[in-house]
């Protein structure tokens, strides 16, 4: 059948028709806003941010850290049984020197999006943006620490930590 | 379980601006699949959908928008959303409703229109990650993947211009898909020259964004013998998802679909798929994905799908071919499209009906593949003759 279709539907447009308008189309700008809760699990970690700590919690029948800090660990799929302290320290999993944004749009000057394993946490890693430095000597497995906002301009968020910064 | 068999199949052309809408995609490829099997709409029992983000198109519930150019008015009718592993589940969730005994046929139907976002589809997906600790982050997708590439070669030892060489077998594969968006010789140099999107993710070894649809025809064993003298059969399927944190996962490698595709060979009594299997669509909206998802297929050992491409036996003409199709790096990537593509490009090797593309020496068996969600989701489905 593949061989015997000699048109195949579509019509393919240029960038200039939709740029030109020359053709018909509509154009919606929606305007949505969004509050959410934190609520329990992240709601702690986030407290945790505010004050300048990393928190996770623990699950004391599998013995593992959830990070960021849960209410229930999804293996045992009970709730779990303490909050616990980790540094605010780890290694570089892996990363990049992206030079994209969001949607797409180009960035003059890269960003080295990361995953970095927290020290204390048993090798779990969460992401952030490492920064200072050549973003081309970053490694996997190099050693970096949190540089937190000042104090008072926390807010509770996940960018209370500013960067990491190699160490 | 009943057996199944793939009777016909449609696409349109992949093309990164489509003049048609979603439902007029949906629609003339869905004649199209009709008429390769000599069915009409009243021989469809139910219809299944597959596309991926509302976000595109900024329609909620988008298939409810597709649901005439599918066919789908006053017919059982669902859509099966996995993200990027939508297209390979459409063709999975089209096999159990026939399987199943409760339909007699089913048409599998997949469209996806990116073009209508702008500046770039791309921002569709920053509500994809956490919203709280990932989000404002300024998330961008191609940090994920960039991410994973850099693990997985840091692994194994594997290079980029490795890597580089499933953009090159590719978009050169894709040369003789009639709707291909992205064909041509390239080098391995193009591919390192071209510009760094997300080191070490560049240019060449990503997919384009595509506007397109594919359509899939199901039918039970006793349909399936009357329509058609060459039933392509459903031998096995499978998907399986992994957590939502991913520093909770190494990302070297996707143990997901590698339970996805047990569940799939399982089904199939398959226990050898390096030998076992003829030809293979992973799914390569990145060219390092092509290795990755092979490996999780089982098509080799951990870190040796680099060393496969080298030697050349993932050509078209090797032992065996991994995207002969030219895949979502060649051919385009409409996401959920680029699934179902794969699936019909099974359909059309082992019918002998691939023209300038079929793979030589007759194959027998092949299996297709798709990944997505939150970079999480492995689907999985086997064919054969």
């Amino acid at each position: 059948m593949n061989e015997k279709v000699k048109v195949w539907p579509g019509t393919p447009l240029s960038e200039k028709d939709i740029i030109e308008k020359r053709v018909l189309f509509t154009e919606w700008e929606p305007n949505l806003k969004y509050a959410w809760d934190a609520g329990v699990g992240y709601g702690g970690y986030f407290a945790g941010l505010k004050e300048g700590r990393i928190v996770g919690t623990e699950c004391s029948k599998c013995r593992r850290v959830l990070l960021p800090a849960r209410a229930f660990c999804e293996w045992c799929f009970r709730t779990v049984d303490r909050w616990v302290q980790l540094n605010d320290t780890g290694i570089v999993n892996t990363f990049s020197v992206a030079y994209t944004g969001t949607a797409a749009e180009r960035l003059k000057d890269p960003l080295v999006p990361a995953l970095i394993e927290i020290d204390g946490s048993g090798g779990v890693a969460i992401m952030h943006l490492i920064r200072g430095g050549d973003p081309w000597k970053v490694k996997i497995g190099m050693k970096v620490k949190a540089v937190w906002k000042p104090k008072g301009k926390r807010e509770g968020s996940i960018n209370d930590i500013e960067y990491w910064k190699p160490v | 379980m009943r057996k199944v068999a793939v009777v016909g199949a449609g696409m349109t052309k992949f093309m990164r601006r489509a003049h048609e809408t979603g439902k007029e995609l949906a629609w003339e490829t869905s004649r199209m699949a009709l008429n390769s099997c000599d069915l009409t709409l009243k021989d469809v029992d139910c219809v299944v959908m597959g596309t991926a983000p509302d976000a595109f198109d900024m329609i909620h519930m988008k298939h409810e928008y597709l649901s005439d150019g599918a066919g789908a008015w006053r017919k059982p009718y669902v859509r099966g959303f996995l993200g990027g592993g939508t297209g390979v589940f459409t063709a999975c969730q089209a096999w159990y409703h026939v399987a199943s005994g409760l339909f007699d046929v089913c048409l599998a139907v997949s469209e996806e229109k990116m073009s209508s976002c702008l500046p770039h589809p791309q921002g569709a997906f920053v509500t994809c990650w956490d919203q709280f600790t990932e989000s404002p982050l300024g998330t961008s997708l191609l940090w994920f993947f960039a991410w994973e590439m850099n693990r997985y070669m840091h692994a194994h030892g594997i290079t980029e211009r490795e890597i580089a060489l499933v953009s090159v077998k590719n978009k050169k594969n894709a040369i003789e898909h009639p709707c291909a968006q992205l064909p041509g010789e390239i080098t391995v140099d193009d591919v390192m020259n071209s510009e760094i999107m997300a080191w070490p993710v560049k240019r060449l070894d990503v997919s384009p964004t595509s506007d397109g649809a594919a359509v899939l025809v199901f039918a039970a064993e006793d349909v399936a013998k009357r329509i058609t003298d060459k039933p392509v059969w459903v031998e096995g399927a499978g998907w399986c998802l992994d957590t939502m944190y991913i520093g909770q996962r190494d990302l070297y490698y996707p143990k997901y679909v590698e339970y996805a595709a047990r569940m799939a060979y399982d089904m199939a009594g398959i226990k050898e798929p390096r030998h076992e299997i003829d030809i293979a669509e992973p799914y390569d909206p990145f060219s390092y994905k092509e290795l990755h998802n092979a490996e999780g297929l089982l098509l080799c050992g951990k870190g040796e799908a680099a060393k496969l491409t080298v030697d050349g036996e993932t050509q078209r003409t090797g032992r065996q071919p991994w995207c002969p199709s030219g895949g979502a790096l060649g051919v385009g990537n409409a996401i959920a499209a680029t699934g179902v593509m794969k699936v019909a490009e099974l359909f059309w090797q082992l019918r002998g009906e691939a023209g300038g593309r079929q793979v030589p020496g007759k194959p027998r068996r092949g299996v297709a593949q798709a990944w997505g969600d939150e970079m999480q989701v492995g689907t999985v489905i086997v064919l054969g003759v």
